[in-house]
């Protein structure tokens, strides 16, 4: 066991676990943040996502010694205070979710591919999204749901314009 | 709803929800009308909590009317859900009903999974596409008692005859337009006489506000946010984490293993051999792990090393399983299904046309998102008490335990307190009890609470398959073109002499009950491989070899398919009136019509592209759809789209439902490109999702739905738009390219996607 300091969601945390215990049993079972999902353990179906200095990465596969000092951010902490972010909006309002197991992951996926590229086409979409598997294949309102965001997003750049103005 | 008003009211509902990660949410309003969140606390907690809440809290009354529906004086209404959610949508589905038939409005409702308790809410499974069939009428009562309480109730204060007086909006209103809130009734309305249940008439469908609607899901705020709600985000005080490492090849006993090293791996605290009771439904042998995280028990489980007694396991090959059956091709099996008419006579007749082909699928697995998990705490009765059981069980049968508890631990069901979680997938695989008494077993030895979690392994080499097979078939179109005979050799698994889930042959099998003659035999081998139901057992096999054998037969006389199926479906007649679950050709032909002309059927298609059509009938429900695909020279394979006309009756949630249909193509699609289980020496072969794959975002297929909502009443729709798909993706291949595919998966014969 080793002591570790990391920073989820903005909040520090002084753990005590074995330096190679993946991300995602960290946050699970540790932390308590249950939103980050186990489905494969390899690395292959998205359900684990989490972002670690803005970039998706699969948790079940990134030791904790590894994203020391790295700021991670997971569902839990996706809407900022209390605006909930946009996919996760259009994620309500398109209503998404089948069983929405492999979701959170999903969301995360997405609101990575939106950081860098508020405006993506189909094939943005897919190369983005291809690692997260659904297996209830949300696949096609996953899509309108991200396309809903970005709308959604553009329109808050809009408002925050108007207001400033 | 404005943008700005939007986003504060998603504000309010996340404040809350920040405050109180218990809290319950709910939201209303899908797609097109805006949408309202809103965090609410349930009401009994309300009243706890209200001394020392906002003053105005404390008034809060909550009233019983059913048991399915409580109504608080400041209008809240509380409508329990009872059966399990595993992405079919009635935890939505069901309370909509009872809203409708009370006259709530539906922003006043939250929705609270129910207690397990069958003596209040009845039966509390889920499963074969059967809730709403079920339910309907009760959800229904449901609705309509409270709804008469309420008038009673509005009649008594109001000083007006009860027939003066209707609900909606949640209010009693009377013809002059006067109206008390159900909140303010609500006390009084829980005093009145319950009705007789056969005096309660219900709405007419013209006047349904909320069935028919599109209602975004009562857990999506949880879901988006990341709460918890499947079984297995349950956290307990106390909790410990286990794994369970059973025997790869099925059935094994354990002998011993290396215990002592795993004990001392980081983060176990105890390891452990359990004789299991040789049922696979309920507990093998196997070793299991307790630690105080899943990664130290999953870290543990890869240096386990165990000495296994195979005598009694599996020794199941599938390539065995295969030649054998290839060898049966065009004979006929030991045991008639069907006799009717002369087949012998058709078939001997120069003057027809007959046909012979052999189908063959394979076996497959769930691969549920969420894998097999269970927490238990089994706790020992002190001094003359009784033990007692908490189960936080994912299942679609949780009550399904009692009877496992029962016979292994001695439980009676006054002993156990279970609560339902929600089911990150299912689809037929939680049936069974086994990841149940794995957790059970192991709580018992340590006397602590413990998460039990499968790895993606486990869930794959243990799961419940479903199962595979191979039919030869046979037909006869006469000089007309028109079909005369069929014939189908039906080879299929059985295990201790009966038949597995999935592996039983209909004598209603479509086009049986239609034509003059026909024949069906079956042979069934033995296998040791544990099977159960996958997504329309059966049918989802049945379906891909009826309707690629009859376009064959359509292809062999030189007919359109659309024309041919038709015909073969012929007038409109029930085959048993009045069971829903026969087929009816007036409903079969309409949505075949509806299909082709959707999709636009005989349209001149390019060089390489193909429509393909299927229909069929299970699950109550009448599906045809019509697959546009596009096969290149390197058999790369695209699925443009699906269209798909559905007739189940009335729709209940207009989302849920287009989510189902939408979900059972794209599933459908996924297991016939490249999903196969096999099994050697009684070890299945596949792992995780590596070697058994799930279709991706980039080659989900555009699903264009259509539905007839006929008069019927409304049947599920969790399976049945699922077998039509292989049959009319297959159909379309042959229309792209003039290759037949008579094989599952489509991996199989060389293509990709
Ligand atoms: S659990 Fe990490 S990618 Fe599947
Ligand atoms: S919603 Fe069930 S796996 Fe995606």
């Amino acid at each position: 066991m080793s002591e570790f300091r990391i920073n989820v969601n903005g909040e520090d945390h002084e753990i005590d676990v074995e330096a190679d215990m993946p991300l995602l049993w960290v946050l699970r079972d540790v932390l308590g943040l249950i939103g980050t999902k186990f489905g494969c353990g390899i690395a292959l179906c998205g359900a684990c996502t989490v972002h670690v200095d803005d970039v998706p990465m699969r948790s079940c596969s990134v030791r904790v010694a590894d994203v020391v000092g790295q700021s991670i951010r997971t569902i839990e902490g996706l809407a900022e205070n209390t605006h909930l972010h946009p996919l996760q909006q259009a994620w309500i309002e398109h209503d998404v979710a089948q069983c929405g197991y492999c979701q959170s992951g999903q969301i995360m996926s997405a609101a990575a591919l939106l950081a860098r590229n508020p405006n993506p086409t189909d094939a943005d979409i897919d190369a983005a999204m291809v690692g997260n598997y659904c297996r209830c294949g949300t696949y096609n309102r996953i899509r309108k749901a991200i396309h809903g965001a970005a709308g959604l997003m553009t329109a808050q750049y809009v408002n925050a314009a108007e207001v400033n103005a | 709803m404005k943008q700005r008003d939007l986003i504060s009211s998603v504000e309010s509902a996340l404040g809350q929800l920040r405050l109180d990660r218990r809290s319950f949410l709910k939201i209303t309003g899908v797609a097109g009308g805006g949408f309202v969140i809103a965090s609410v606390c349930p009401t009994a907690l309300a009243a706890v909590s209200a001394a020392s809440e906002d003053a105005d809290e404390a008034l809060v009354v909550t009233s019983e009317l059913n048991a399915f529906i409580k109504v608080s004086s400041d209008g809240k209404i509380t409508i329990y859900s009872a059966n399990a959610e595993m992405g079919q949508g009635i935890k939505t589905a069901l309370p909509m009903i009872i809203a409708e038939e009370l006259g709530a409005r539906w922003e006043d409702v939250e929705v609270l999974q129910s207690p397990v308790d069958e003596s209040r809410f009845g039966r509390q499974g889920a499963g074969g596409s059967t809730t709403i069939p079920r339910t309907w009428n009760q959800m229904r009562r449901m609705g309509a008692s409270a709804r008469e309480m309420f008038i009673s109730a509005g009649a008594l204060v109001m000083e007006v005859s009860r027939e003066e007086l209707k609900t909606a909006d949640s209010k009693v209103t009377h013809g002059s337009g006067r109206y008390m809130t159900f909140g303010q009734l609500a006390t009084l309305a829980a005093k009145q006489e319950v009705p007789d249940p056969d005096t309660l008439t219900f709405k007419d469908r013209e006047d349904y506000t909320i069935i028919g609607t599109s209602i975004s899901g009562v857990d999506n705020l949880a879901i988006t946010t990341g709460l918890a709600l499947f079984g297995i985000d349950t956290r307990v005080p106390d909790m410990l984490y286990a794994a369970y490492h059973k025997c790869p090849a099925i059935g094994g006993r354990v002998n011993g293993a290396n215990l002592d090293e795993i004990r001392t791996m980081p983060g176990v605290v105890d390891a452990f051999l359990v004789k299991g009771n040789g049922n696979v439904r309920e507990l093998l042998d196997g070793v299991a792990i307790v630690g105080t995280t899943t990664y130290a028990v999953f870290n543990a489980k890869k240096n386990l090393e165990v000495d296994w007694d195979e005598s009694q396991a599996s020794k199941d090959s599938w390539t065995e399983i295969v030649s054998r059956a290839r060898s049966l091709a065009g004979s006929r099996g030991p045991d008639e299904v069907v006799d009717k008419g002369d087949v012998e006579k058709v078939f001997a007749d120069p003057d027809n046309t007959t046909l012979e082909a052999f189908y063959e699928y394979p076996f497959v697995a769930h691969l549920c998102m969420e894998p097999m998990n269970c927490t238990a705490h089994y706790r020992q009765g002190r001094a003359g008490e009784k033990d007692t059981l908490e189960l936080w069980v994912p299942s679609q049968s949780p009550t399904r335990i009692h009877a496992a508890a029962r016979s292994m631990f001695g439980l009676k069901p006054d002993q156990i307190t279970l609560h339902q979680m929600r089911l990150g997938g299912s689809f037929g695989r939680r049936t069974s009890s086994e990841y149940i008494c794995e957790a059970i077993e192991i709580s018992k030895r340590v006397n602590a609470p413990v998460k039990l979690t499968w790895t993606r392994e486990d869930d794959i080499h243990h799961d419940f398959f479903r199962v595979g097979g191979f039919q030869s078939v046979k037909g006869a179109v006469n000089s007309e073109g028109r079909l005369i005979a069929f014939e189908d050799h039906f080879i299929g698994m059985q295990t201790g002499g009966r038949a597995v889930s999935g592996s039983r042959f209909r004598a209603t099998e479509f086009p049986i009950e239609n034509i003059d003659n026909a024949y069906a035999s079956k042979t069934m081998f033995d296998i040791s491989t544990p099977c159960g139901p996958w997504r329309a057992p059966g049918s989802n096999t049945s379906a891909f070899v009826s309707q690629s054998f009859l376009a064959e037969m359509a292809h062999a006389a030189g007919r359109d398919y659309l024309e041919f199926l038709l015909e073969i479906v012929g007038e409109p007649r029930w085959f048993q009136e009045g069971n829903i679950r026969s087929l009816n050709t007036g409903r079969a032909a309409d949505v075949i019509r509806l299909a082709a002309e959707k999709a636009g059927w005989g349209r001149e298609m390019p060089n390489g592209s193909g429509l393909g059509l299927a229909f069929y009938f299970c699950h109550a429900a009448h599906i045809a759809e019509v697959a546009e695909v596009s096969v290149d020279a390197d058999k790369k394979l695209t699925v443009h789209k699906v269209t798909v006309a559905v007739d189940v009756g009335p729709i209940i949630n207009m989302s849920g439902a287009l989510s189902q249909v939408e979900g059972a193509v794209i599933d459908g699609l996924s297991t016939m490109m490249a999903q196969k289980i096999t099994m050697e020496n009684g070890r299945i072969e596949q792992s995780n999702f590596h070697d058994y794959q799930v279709l991706r975002i980039p080659d989900s297929p555009r699903v264009d739905i259509h539905f007839i909502q006929s008069d019927f009443s409304p049947t599920g729709l969790g399976e049945p738009a699922l077998p039509p798909l292989a049959p009319a993706v297959g159909n379309a291949i042959f229309a792209a390219t003039g290759h037949r595919v008579r094989k599952m998966p489509l991996s199989e014969e060389g293509y990709t996607i």
